[in-house]
């Protein structure tokens, strides 16, 4: 077990979501940054679809109530020894995750994964539908299961961390691109500023105002992750992981599912740029 | 049947009107495309969510365009009856949008049967076409910021009842006491798509 002494700003549990549930309105949720939860899976031996935690901005203490396996990956925070690089972290030591100087969400994986109750099938806390594991709070006891596989051949694996400053991500068609005058198609290549309205349901970015060619009531339709829509006001939102199912306004484009991962690691204030 | 892009991960088929999309989806859910994690049907289009790691898009758009649409194909889920008192903020304005009395309205919504044809907006919240029609209402001009728990609502011709407390758009007809998305209950959601729903004044 391990008992949660600090939440930070937002702790929730997450695995890789509920896919094939929209005949209910229930959407996919999930880890944010889906390649960093699963390479702290792998670092400890999980199978991919194993829990995790998914720490925002940092401020997540945690205890070990008996000897375990752990890993932390994503935004790389001041106080983890283990970023990146498994370690142990004995019965009665804790594991207190500082400030990030870059990047946005931290992903802490135990060996044996988190083994909270699922809902629906999946541990993933889904901010806007209300479904999953409540968000973390401090005194949380979380149970660790005992579902692991052999342990990896690697301990250690490179990479690089999630940037600051501005970021470019590839930017493919989006069904009502023609719902936007041309002016606006262009303009839909940024430079984007991402606001502190952004969350796990989508990144709320701002910029010039794009017009729309149509002022017609589009009939709600589906989307995912990744999805670029553009409401009346002109200011676009790049949903992420707990995107609803539908949505009753226009999607002009769509973030290469590939990069989104980097999207969600964006913090307010920095600069996003959409490449064709 | 116009195929639009939407991303490296899905694509949206697009097709006449609503009959049109449930006959779609129909042969979809029967003959589900390998690769192809869920599928979103809606008013007029039906979302192919897709596994890029099991197929490519081009494979599915492919087998999408072999499919041999439904009609009718949609099995029948079973009855619901929901007990309703028909007090809702906006039976004037409906009323006012048919033409007839509020009394009316709820004499029309109470002897219609209803059928969930697809949800969305939240889990458990089933868009409800009635038998016959007429029930073409817009949206209200601006959300409410506060929708509760078991309101009865109408928009776009559709009805359907919010799951839980939330903002929304629709014209408030009554409320009813029950859950229609219970996890406790198994399924959660109430008004699956098929289910026929009958409202009950009370």
């Amino acid at each position: 077990m391990l008992t949660v002494l600090a939440p930070g700003p937002l702790t929730t549990v997450q695995d890789r979501g509920r896919p094939g549930l929209a005949g209910i309105g229930v959407g996919r949720s999930g880890a944010a940054d889906r390649a960093a939860a699963e390479l702290a899976n792998r670092l400890v031996g999980n199978a991919p679809g194993a829990a995790v935690l998914e720490a925002t901005l940092g401020g997540l203490a945690v205890r070990a109530d008996a000897d375990l396996l752990v890993v932390t990956t994503g935004a790389r925070c001041p106080g983890s020894p283990v970023h990146t690089a498994p370690g142990p972290l004995r019965a009665g030591a804790t594991l207190a995750l500082g400030t990030p100087p870059a990047g946005l969400r931290t992903y802490l994986a135990v060996r044996g994964g988190f083994a909270v109750a699922p809902v629906l099938g999946s541990r993933s806390t889904d901010v806007l539908a209300g479904l999953g594991p409540p968000v973390l709070r401090a005194g949380d006891v979380l149970p660790v299961g005992g579902d692991a596989g052999p342990f990896p051949a690697v301990d250690l694996a490179p990479g690089a961390d999630p940037p600051g400053g501005e970021v470019t991500v590839r930017l493919l068609p989006g069904p009502r691109a023609d719902w936007l005058t041309a002016a606006a198609r262009e303009a839909l290549a940024g430079p984007w500023t991402v606001t502190a309205e952004s969350n796990r349901v989508g990144l709320r970015l701002t910029g010039p105002r794009l017009e729309r060619a149509v002022d017609a009531e589009l009939p709600s339709e589906g989307l995912v992750r990744g999805a670029v829509q553009v409401p009346p006001a002109g200011q676009p939102v790049l949903f992420l992981a707990d995107a609803p199912v539908t949505g009753g306004y226009p999607v002009a484009g769509y973030v290469d599912d590939a990069d989104v991962d980097r999207c969600a690691q964006l913090r307010p204030g920095q600069t996003l740029r959409l490449r064709r | 049947m116009r195929v639009l892009p939407s991303g490296s991960a899905a694509l949206l088929v697009e097709v006449a009107d609503l009959d049109a999309v449930l006959a779609l989806h129909a042969a979809l859910e029967a003959d589900r495309p390998p690769g192809v994690v869920d599928l979103v049907p809606a008013a007029r289009t039906v979302l192919l969510v897709v596994d890029p790691e099991v197929t490519s898009l081009d494979a599915v758009e492919a087998a999408l365009r072999r499919v041999t649409p439904r009609p009718g194909g949609r099995a029948d889920a079973g009855l619901v009856e929901l007990p309703v008192v028909y007090d809702g903020a906006d039976l004037a304005d409906v009323a006012a949008h048919l033409g007839v009395a509020p009394e009316e309205v709820v004499a029309r919504h109470a002897d219609t049967e209803w059928t969930v044809a697809f949800s969305g907006f939240a889990p458990g919240f089933g868009y409800l076409t009635p038998a016959g029609g007429g029930w073409d209402v817009p949206r209200r001009p601006s959300p409410r910021t506060r929708v509760p728990a078991g309101a009865v609502a109408v928009a776009g011709g559709f009805t359907g009842v919010y799951p839980r407390e939330s903002p929304g758009g629709w014209q408030l007809v009554g409320r009813t006491d029950v859950a229609v998305f219970d996890l406790a209950r198994d399924p959660a959601a109430l008004l699956r798509p098929g289910v026929r729903v009958r409202f009950v004044p009370c």
